[in-house]
Order: structure tokens, then C-alpha cells, then sequence
């Protein structure tokens, strides 16, 4: 239990910022937080699949919007239309749907957010194991290219659906009630419990990812990232491992969506477009890549400056300098500094030194 | 399907295809000397088309031009000696992710210079409406320019990589770079030449298919997403196969449109390219050797 300890000083801050912000009333910084504890739900999973399996993947805003899409066309989408249809009335009558009223008034019938939930999360799992199988043979740029490609398809789908509301995405999401007396929603009066919620989940997700990590997997991971073939000699079924690190990644990008859309009542397609996905793929670089702190670090705070919209039309540019900036200088994430490699990473032209000229430049 | 029509659908997908054929081109020029997809590929190309419109209000259209591809030039080789040059045995990963940064920076810089405004430069010859005639199809133009200029570019490259001494040290740096080092040849050098090179080709093609396809400051994002699709179909570091791939790509798109609504025309696309992927890992141009050499 003692490395678990690490997870007392995370608990005590969270805590301390919610105080913080009672304090000096300024609550509505627990909105934000909350929103970038979603996201980066999304990037300590994509975090364990780079970082430690080794495979790049530049779609998971794919998987991030196949939840949030999902539950927000079920828990939105009328079904009285269809109420009739044998399928319609058994799932009603096993307490899948629920009854409610639209912004006219009019009768609703819509999914539970419970149902909707589980079934977005079991077709991500399934989406994830048809596009995994043959897309984790290919190496390198050719995974990059494959998985983007697949975060192309998913945001042409939802932009060009009406079931998915086109441009205009979904909204009136209702809350998801996930226990009685917990509502993932957006509303003002929920937004201290919603705040500890979404570092629950994110906290069990990091625990659960660091029992992965520390696991017979996890050693296995390690083995595929330094040598797939030493692993494979060793009796290491890659490609099962791998499959399974893309999947629970891919849960938890559709976890993250799932939860986020309740939360901000509604989803667009800006969610799934390939700048978001290239977004987390840099973040988790600039983390560190195989550091699940420094991923939650980096997520935490370029998320929530975003969010801020600190920088106003400046946002992506200051996202742009900072990555560079980070990569330039501290290429093993900003956790991975030592004051002293600031030196050397000097542009050769500031040092007084000559550079020796060899065959390692 | 009319033969009037199926020329129709030909042409325009040879005229994108070409386009994606000069992005793919970008990226292997640089591919082949660092190991690395520049992403900021894309925004030579805005950059080239940007630059000319403004450049035209100054001067005439083949000086504007030229203009335009030279300074690009010097922001492809400013960006290889500032953010590249000085590095020290860097990752793979790490390139690529300065150059989406790089990219990311270009973009909004473009943003707050030019605006959100689509822009365009003027046909070469004639104007919006002016066409002739191929076997009854309707073509403008502009669609030689494109179409000849792209060509153009793939026979000069090839001569200058094949029958020059600074295309056969690239070349060099490419197949082995510690040997080329070796060999005397300032692999630095090489790799920023790659740079200017692969902004020149993207710059220029940017400003001549601006008639066409307009310009505006986020177009290089879906241009580099379309170039490094047809690089990686064609096999990366082939640029004969990405002349294949980006015309069997601007193809397949061009034909989706009669069959699918034009919202779904590059899921569609990219789904056929995904299956080609998975069938041939390495490309239809590749192979498992070669890719093998390579770091990522």
C-alpha cells in the first residue's frame, strides 16, 4: 500500500483548491477544473498506451466522441415516434427508457443516461477491438496515419449526420444521475460535488492504470516498448497486450466523453476533430510520455488555461509556443527537468564552448 | 455514368491528386534526411498562397509568385536552423511534436495577419468561367496550371536528386547518414536544404492552385492530413509512389461524389485507404525492408 501513498499530498490539494475557492469565492473555477479533470482522464489512458506500450494513437478524440455522441443521442433522442416497435417496448418495459418532457412540453421517451452510458462504453470496446486488431501491426508513422485516419471518419460521421445534430452538435443533455444524491450535471447548485466526482473518477482511473503499470503487464508493456522481439522470444504475447492497453484507453476516452457531455449539458463536433486528438498526443509528450503524474500535470494545466480562455485568440498559439518550448528544452516533460540539461540545451551558437564536431552530432 | 461526366470526374481528381501528390512529396523530401514528418507541411503551402495574394498588390503575378516560394523558402530554412539544427540526437517523437507546434504557431499566425478572410489569387488566364473542352467535359484553365506545374515539379526533383551532386549527397543522407557523414557531406547542411526545398515545392504549389481551391489561414491542416495519407499509402520516402497514391486518392474522391453525399466523401476515402493499409502495411510502394531501415 505504501506507493499508494503518493495519492494523500493529489487528495489533500484537490481539496484544498475546492476550500481555496470558497474561500476567496471564486467557485466558478471548479467548473473549469472539472472539464480538464475529464480530459485529462482521457490523457493519463492515452498516456499508459504511448508511454508505456509504446503505439502512438492520434484519434482518441475519436473514442472521446463515440461516449459523449452516444449518450447524448440516446438520453436526447425521442423514441416515442418509434414506441410502437417491439424493440422499443421491450427495452421500456426492462426500465432502459425514460419518460420526460422536451422544452415545448411535449412528451419525451429517451434513454436512461445509466443505458446510454453502457452502451457507449460497450461500442467503444468494440470499435476498439475491430480497429485495434489490425491497426496495432502497423509501426510507427503508419499507426499515426492509420489512427488519425480513423478520428477522420468518426468526426466526417458526426458532422454530417442528422442523428448526431451536424454542426450543430447535441444539446439539452439532461444530468446523469449515477447514484442517488450524485448528478453529474452542470448545474450551479452541483458544482462542488461534480468537482469531486470528476477527480474521483480520475483518481481511480490513475490508481487503477498504476496497479496496470506495476502488474505482470506492465512489465510486459516495458518489455514491448525496449524490444518487441526480446518480448516475443520471452514468451510476451504482444499483441494481446497491446490490444487490451488500446482498449481500456479507449474506455476511458469514452468514459471521459460520457461523463463531460452530462456534465456540459451538450457536445460538439469540435470534440472529435484531429486538433483535439493531436492535442492529447503532445500533452502526454510534454508530460513525459511514460509519466502518468506528469500527464496529469501537463492535462490539468494546459486544459484548464484553454478553458480559462486566458489567453483569448491567442489560446492556440500559446498551446503551440509551450509545446515547443517544453520540447525544446525539456524533452522528458517539464517533471523530467534538471535545472542543470537547460545548459545544454542552449542553442550552439549562445554557448561560449565550441561544439566538438563528430560523427554523434 | 456519361463518358462527358466520367472525364469530368477524371480531371478533377487529377488535378487534387497532384496537389496531394506535391504535399507528399513535401514530406518525404524531409522524411528522407531527418526520419521525421515535418506536420508544418501544410502551411507552406497556405503560406505560398497566402504571400502571393498579398505580394500581388505590388507586383505582377509571376514576380509575386516567385516572391511568395523564395520567402517561404526562408521560413522552411529559418525553422530547420532555430528549432531542428541545434538539437542534440534527438527522438523522433520530439521532431514531429515541435513541428506541430511549429505548425499550430504558423496557422494562428497566419490568423492574425490575413484574418479569417477566404482569399484567392486571380486565374492565370481567363477567368472563373472560361473553359475548353476534353472529350465534352468542361475544364478550366487553371486546371493545367495546376495539373503541369505538379508535374513539372515531380521531373525537376527527380533530374535534380538523380543527375546533381547536392541531390545525390541528400540522397546520400537519406540511405545512410553516419556513411554520408563520413563521406564528407554536412548532413546538417543536407537536412536544411530538405527544409527549403520541401517549403519551396509546397509554397509554389500552394499559390498556383489558389484559383481554384482558395486560401485561406487553417487550409494546410487538411492538405497535410491528405499529403501524409497519400506519403504513407505510397510508402514513405517514395516519391514516385506518391505521385501514384495522391492521384489514386484525389481519384477515389472524386468519384465518391457520385456516389455519396459530399459530406461522407473522405470517410469514405480514408476508409478505403485504411484497407489498403491493413493489407499492405508498408504501403502499395513499400516494403517491410525499408521501413525497417527507419528509426519510427
Amino acid at each position: 500500500m505504501g506507493k499508494n501513498l503518493v495519492f494523500l499530498p493529489i487528495v489533500a490539494v484537490v481539496i484544498a483548491i475546492q476550500l481555496l475557492t470558497a474561500w476567496t469565492g471564486t467557485i466558478y473555477y471548479l467548473t473549469q477544473l472539472t472539464m480538464s479533470a475529464y480530459y485529462s482522464l482521457l490523457i493519463v489512458g492515452l498516456c499508459v498506451v504511448m508511454g508505456y506500450a509504446g503505439q502512438i494513437s492520434i484519434g482518441h478524440a475519436g473514442f472521446f466522441a463515440i461516449g459523449g455522441y452516444l449518450s447524448a443521442a440516446l438520453t436526447t433522442r425521442n423514441l416515442i415516434p418509434h414506441a410502437d416497435f417491439l424493440l422499443v417496448r421491450l427495452l421500456n418495459s426492462l426500465g432502459c427508457l425514460q419518460a420526460g418532457q422536451d422544452v415545448y412540453g411535449d412528451p419525451l421517451l429517451v434513454f436512461t443516461p445509466w443505458v446510454a452510458c453502457i452502451i457507449a462504453i460497450l461500442t467503444t470496446l468494440i470499435v476498439a477491438f475491430i480497429l485495434g486488431v489490425p491497426v496495432l501491426k502497423l509501426k510507427g508513422h503508419y499507426l499515426a496515419m492509420a489512427t488519425l485516419g480513423f478520428g477522420i471518419i468518426i468526426y466526417r460521421i458526426v458532422l454530417a449526420s442528422a442523428y448526431f445534430g451536424e454542426a450543430d452538435g447535441i444539446s439539452g443533455v439532461p444530468g446523469f444521475m449515477l447514484v442517488p444524491g450524485l448528478l453529474v450535471s452542470g448545474d450551479k447548485a452541483w458544482r462542488v460535488p461534480n468537482y469531486y466526482i470528476a477527480w474521483s473518477v480520475l483518481l481511480l482511473a490513475i490508481l487503477l492504470l498504476r496497479q496496470l503499470i506495476d502488474s505482470r503487464v506492465g512489465r510486459a508493456l516495458r518489455a514491448i516498448h525496449g524490444s518487441p522481439e526480446a518480448a516475443e522470444a520471452m514468451g510476451v504475447d504482444i499483441a494481446t497486450y497491446k490490444l487490451k492497453t488500446f482498449m481500456l484507453s479507449a474506455v476511458f476516452s469514452a468514459l471521459a466523453g460520457v461523463l463531460l457531455t452530462h456534465y456540459n449539458g451538450g457536445i460538439g463536433p469540435s470534440e472529435a476533430s484531429v486538433m483535439k486528438s493531436v492535442r492529447y498526443v503532445a500533452i502526454v509528450a510534454v508530460g513525459g510520455m511514460a509519466n502518468l503524474w506528469g500527464a496529469l500535470a501537463m492535462g490539468m494545466l494546459l486544459n484548464f488555461l484553454s478553458l480559462r480562455g486566458l489567453f483569448g485568440s491567442y489560446d492556440d498559439a500559446v498551446f503551440g509556443l509551450i509545446l515547443i518550448t517544453i520540447m525544446l528544452f525539456a524533452p522528458n516533460g517539464i517533471l523530467g527537468l534538471q535545472l542543470g540539461r537547460i545548459w545544454q540545451g542552449l542553442p550552439y551558437f549562445l554557448r561560449k564552448k565550441p561544439v566538438t564536431k563528430g560523427v554523434n552530432d | 455514368m456519361t463518358t462527358e461526366l466520367f472525364i469530368q470526374y477524371l480531371v478533377a481528381g487529377v488535378t487534387y491528386g497532384s496537389i496531394y501528390a506535391i504535399v507528399a512529396i513535401g514530406f518525404n523530401i524531409i522524411y528522407n534526411t531527418t526520419g521525421i514528418i515535418n506536420f508544418a507541411q501544410g502551411e507552406f503551402v497556405m503560406l505560398g498562397g497566402m504571400l502571393s495574394i498579398t505580394f500581388l498588390h505590388y507586383l505582377p503575378l509571376p514576380l509575386a509568385i516567385t516572391l511568395a516560394v523564395l520567402v517561404t523558402m526562408g521560413i522552411g530554412a529559418a525553422i530547420e536552423m532555430l528549432f531542428i539544427r541545434w538539437l542534440k540526437d534527438p527522438g523522433v517523437l520530439r521532431m514531429i511534436i515541435i513541428t506541430i507546434g511549429l505548425s499550430i504557431l504558423i496557422r494562428e499566425a497566419a490568423l492574425h495577419v490575413w484574418g479569417s478572410n477566404v482569399r484567392a489569387l486571380p486565374y492565370f488566364f481567363g477567368n472563373e468561367i472560361s473553359t475548353f473542352a476534353i472529350f465534352g467535359a468542361r475544364v478550366s484553365p487553371q486546371v493545367l496550371w495546376v495539373i503541369g506545374t505538379c508535374g513539372l515539379m515531380v521531373v525537376a526533383l527527380n533530374i535534380f536528386f538523380q543527375a546533381t551532386s547536392i541531390g545525390r549527397e541528400m540522397r546520400a543522407c537519406a540511405a545512410n547518414r553516419v556513411a554520408a557523414l563520413l563521406c564528407g557531406i554536412d548532413t546538417r547542411n543536407m537536412v536544411t536544404l530538405s527544409f527549403v526545398l520541401s517549403a519551396g515545392i509546397g509554397a509554389l504549389a500552394g499559390a498556383v492552385m489558389s484559383p481554384i481551391t482558395y486560401t485561406q489561414y487553417d487550409n494546410g491542416t487538411g492538405l497535410a492530413i491528405k499529403g501524409f495519407t497519400v506519403a504513407i499509402l505510397g510508402g514513405l520516402g517514395n516519391s514516385l509512389g506518391a505521385v501514384a497514391a495522391g492521384l489514386l486518392l484525389g481519384i477515389i474522391e472524386a468519384f465518391s461524389v457520385s456516389v455519396v453525399p459530399l459530406a461522407f466523401q473522405d470517410a469514405i476515402a480514408i476508409s478505403i485507404l485504411l484497407i489498403i493499409l491493413f493489407v499492405r502495411p508498408y504501403g502499395l510502394f513499400g516494403s517491410s525492408a525499408m521501413a525497417g531501415l527507419k528509426e519510427f
